[in-house]
């Protein structure tokens, strides 16, 4: 980036007219409040799953993994927000834009794979999908 | 590996033997002698100039991303011309193999010829073009001095001139995939390709793109990071936009290709199974995650273009590009779209209707942006004072042929036509149509446009004409007959036919190609008859063509610096905009220039990048050792160089600048 100083505006015409500009986006300033709520919050989400698992709590595995993926995931906000001192300012807001184009590709990249592999093997793999199709018909 | 060879011998040279060298075929053969011949006239021309000392200062070290644009584009251009040798080869090929004839082409070599063609047209003729072109352009575009990470840039070019090389290497040292450019398991399998010819394919690969990746992130931060002040992201130009969009594709696109390869590499080398046919491999995935990566590389490769097309268009025909707003949202749209349609690749794979009807319509969609862009340009000619260069040339080919492929595109992406369809030459003339009419059109407009900003001197517009007009003429003459044949179902990658009322359409395609070949050869004569007559083809004012964009006020070719002065952006079509408020060139006021130094890294990591690769495909472990082990020493002692960047003194800049107002005052101009 060029100095402040060390810009020319053709609606001025005088390159010595300094401009004061440069609203580059601050870095959002780490805490030790921060990283202690983060690292809390981490450790109760770690925490419960672990408990979940360990007492028995849910009957059910599946629905058992299907809260503890799900802590996993809230988990993943906490990282990132705290400790990757992820908001909508951060570079103007372009961390955030980028974070939501990654989430977006990689869940149509996964998704999208899923569905189409799934029904791939369904068509294409007669054997696998016999097995496939007697786990799901029990 | 000759079981009489010695112990020490394989060790030394892995599976590489004397045989591997294919002395015993004449065309393999002639080629060498050819390329041999001219290689070694252009070295000793180089000697003989003493040129070794100033490419090497002022080109190969180099970290100006205006040089290393120029290095990229001479490194595509090369490699069309052997991408295009291969396909007249084929044409040659398929317009005589009828009947008794087999043509002069063997299969097992013509099927390294069409998987030459392909990987080398996209990887080493097409990207180069694209990235190239921006890393020339876009910075200047956005009013900066250089990109964000300039060694990453060198390195990065470097990369993909050692996956380059190391394609045409196996040319002359073993062979090369007989598989396709995608490399489709199982053939690409060890067990139904034993030799090196895939190995060449997927290292070759794998090197070009670590630079491909590294180039997107260095572009896409730069244009993020910087812009002049005041130029917010709607009034970035448009070819900026399209290459921050198709960066950001290369970055979210090409870890799938290199993972999808590199578990194709371990398939190939330590015996996993993720794409056999056996041992609960499924060839299906490989596809599946290839098309991934495919379908948005087809993206990257177009995007800039439409910048390319956006900024000729507003420039000759004096107006403002109509709808701007609409055109920045038609970029954005495809660049999210690219991504929810790769499966149109393999409709016939067995998915099912419900998934087909879904990519079908998602590739249906991505027509309506795309329509939106050729309506803003034809607006934006409507009522214009359109000059006829030969930028406007190409992009008005441009429109009339990339229309016609978009419009075949959309009867592919018809699931159930699709079957009839599939791996057809019909498939074939539609994609050389958009990639022909929309990327290659697009490259020569650029080339013709940038190039008095680059060099100083506008290209010689006869022969630029020419050129145009044999590859309009050549390509409808050379894909027609494909679109024919294929809606009569013949199937691609065939080297030999039967049915002779065929011949007559492949006789008419090789006649196209032959046309094509000589608009190559009018490019070559163009550049040549340029050079000669560069005094009479001078760009004094650095504005040849009444620009509307940043990098037309600079001086042609720019200095190292780009701006003396970083400009203020008060609107879209900056340049436009400060001519018209009288801008007038400063005379003093200068400061030092903080310019980063040129550096050796990037050619020798790219060397020991191609050692290894090459040791990869022959298997020979302590030359990949070694070469790995310098590429992590070089890296290591490169971060401790502490010589990265020097101060180009006040006084200099004012010389500079001093020199470029009196030409521009020599032809009465104060800006």
């Amino acid at each position: 980036m060029s100095a402040p100083g060390d810009e020319i505006d053709a609606h001025v015409g005088d390159p010595r007219v300094a401009h004061g500009h440069h609203g580059d986006g601050q870095p959002s300033h780490a805490s030790l409040k921060g990283y202690l709520t983060g690292f809390a919050l981490a450790a109760i989400l770690t925490v419960i799953p672990f408990w979940l698992v360990m007492g028995h709590v849910i009957g059910d595995a599946t629905v058992a993994s299907a809260v503890i993926l799900g802590l996993a995931a809230v988990q993943i906000v906490v990282h990132v927000v705290f400790f990757l001192h992820m908001d909508t300012t951060s570079e103007h807001g372009w961390n955030m834009l980028a974070l939501i184009f990654t989430a977006v590709l990689v869940t149509i990249v996964l998704g999208a794979s899923i569905w189409v592999m799934y029904t791939e093997n369904a068509n294409m793999m007669p054997v696998a999908a016999q097995s496939l199709h007697h786990a799901m018909g029990r | 590996m000759t079981p009489h060879r010695s112990a020490l011998l394989h060790f030394l040279l892995g599976r590489l033997t004397a045989s591997a060298i294919p002395y015993d075929n004449p065309i393999i053969l002639w080629t060498f002698v050819v390329v041999a011949t001219l290689g070694a006239a252009v070295l000793a021309a180089i000697t003989r100039y003493r040129l070794w000392g100033y490419l090497w200062r002022e080109w190969f070290t180099s970290i100006d991303h205006k040089r290393i644009g120029v290095m990229y584009l001479v490194l595509a251009i090369v490699m069309l011309l052997r991408g295009f040798a291969d396909a007249i080869m084929m044409r040659v090929q398929q317009a005589i193999a009828f009947g008794a004839n087999l043509g002069y082409l063997p299969p097992h070599h013509y099927d390294q010829i069409f998987t030459a063609h392909g990987s080398i047209m996209i990887f080493f003729v097409a990207m180069p073009l694209i990235v190239g072109l921006m890393n020339y352009v876009m910075p200047m575009q956005i009013g900066a001095r250089d990109v964000a990470f300039p060694f990453l840039n060198n390195f990065s070019f470097w990369m993909t001139v050692a996956g380059a090389v190391l394609f045409m290497l196996s040319l002359f040292i073993g062979d090369f995939a007989r598989t396709g450019w995608l490399g489709y398991p199982p053939i690409s399998e060890l067990r139904q390709s034993p030799g090196v010819g895939v190995d060449y394919y997927i290292w070759g690969l794998q090197i070009a793109g670590v630079g491909t990746l590294l180039s997107g992130i260095n572009m896409v931060v730069t244009i993020l990071k910087m812009r002049a002040p005041g130029m917010t992201l709607m009034r970035m130009p448009i070819f900026t936009w399209t290459a921050l969009c198709s960066n950001a594709l290369i970055v979210a696109a090409f870890p799938i290709l290199t993972a999808a390869l590199a578990l194709l590499a371990m398939d190939r080398y330590v015996g996993t199974h993720f794409f056999t046919s056996s041992l609960g491999g499924n060839v299906m995935m490989y596809i599946n995650l290839i098309w991934i990566w495919g379908h948005p590389e087809v993206y990257i490769l177009i995007l800039p273009m439409f910048g390319v097309y956006s900024e000729v268009v507003a420039t000759f025909s004096g107006k403002r590009l109509f709808g701007y707003s609409s055109m920045v949202y038609a970029t954005v749209a495809i660049m999210i779209l690219s991504y929810l349609v790769w499966l149109h690749h393999f409709f016939t794979m067995g998915s099912g209707a419900d998934v087909n009807s879904f990519f079908a319509l998602t590739t249906m969609i991505i027509s309506i942006p795309t329509g939106v862009k050729i309506f803003n340009w034809l607006f934006t000619m409507y009522r214009g004072r359109i000059r006829y260069e030969v930028p406007m040339l190409w992009t008005i080919g441009f429109l009339f042929t990339f229309t016609i492929g978009g419009m075949t595109g959309v009867m592919l992406s018809v699931a159930p036509a699709d079957f009839m369809l599939h791996n057809s030459l019909f498939l074939v003339a539609h994609f050389h149509n958009v990639i022909i009419g929309g990327v290659v059109f697009g490259a020569f407009a650029a080339i013709n446009y940038w190039f008095p900003k680059a060099f100083g001197f506008r290209l010689d517009p006869f022969w630029g004409k020419v050129s145009f007009w044999c590859w309009l003429v050549g390509y409808w003459v050379a894909f027609t007959p494909l679109y024919v044949l294929g809606l009569m179902g013949v199937t691609r990658r065939l080297s030999h036919f039967t049915d002779p009322r065929l011949q007559i359409w492949f006789e008419i395609a090789a006649a196209g190609s032959v046309l094509i070949f000589l608009g190559i050869l009018a490019f070559l004569a163009q550049v040549y008859v340029s050079i000669r007559h560069r005094d009479a083809l001078r760009d004094a004012t650095g504005d040849p063509w009444d620009g509307r964009t940043l990098e037309w006020s600079t001086s042609s070719p720019p200095p190292a610096y780009n701006f003396a002065f970083t400009p203020l952006v008060h609107d879209r079509d900056a340049w436009t905009d400060m001519k018209r408020r009288g801008f007038v060139r400063p005379a003093g006021g200068f400061k030092p220039i903080h310019l980063p130094n040129n550096t050796s890294a990037g050619v020798i990591l790219g060397a020991l990048s191609l050692g290894c690769g090459f040791a990869l495909v022959w298997h020979i472990g302590w030359l990949a050792a070694t070469t790995f082990a310098g590429i992590v020493g070089v890296v290591i002692a490169n971060s401790f160089d502490r010589h990265r960047d020097h101060h180009l003194p006040a006084e200099e800049v004012d010389r500079v600048e001093r020199e470029y107002r009196d030409r521009l005052a020599a032809r009465g101009s104060a800006r």
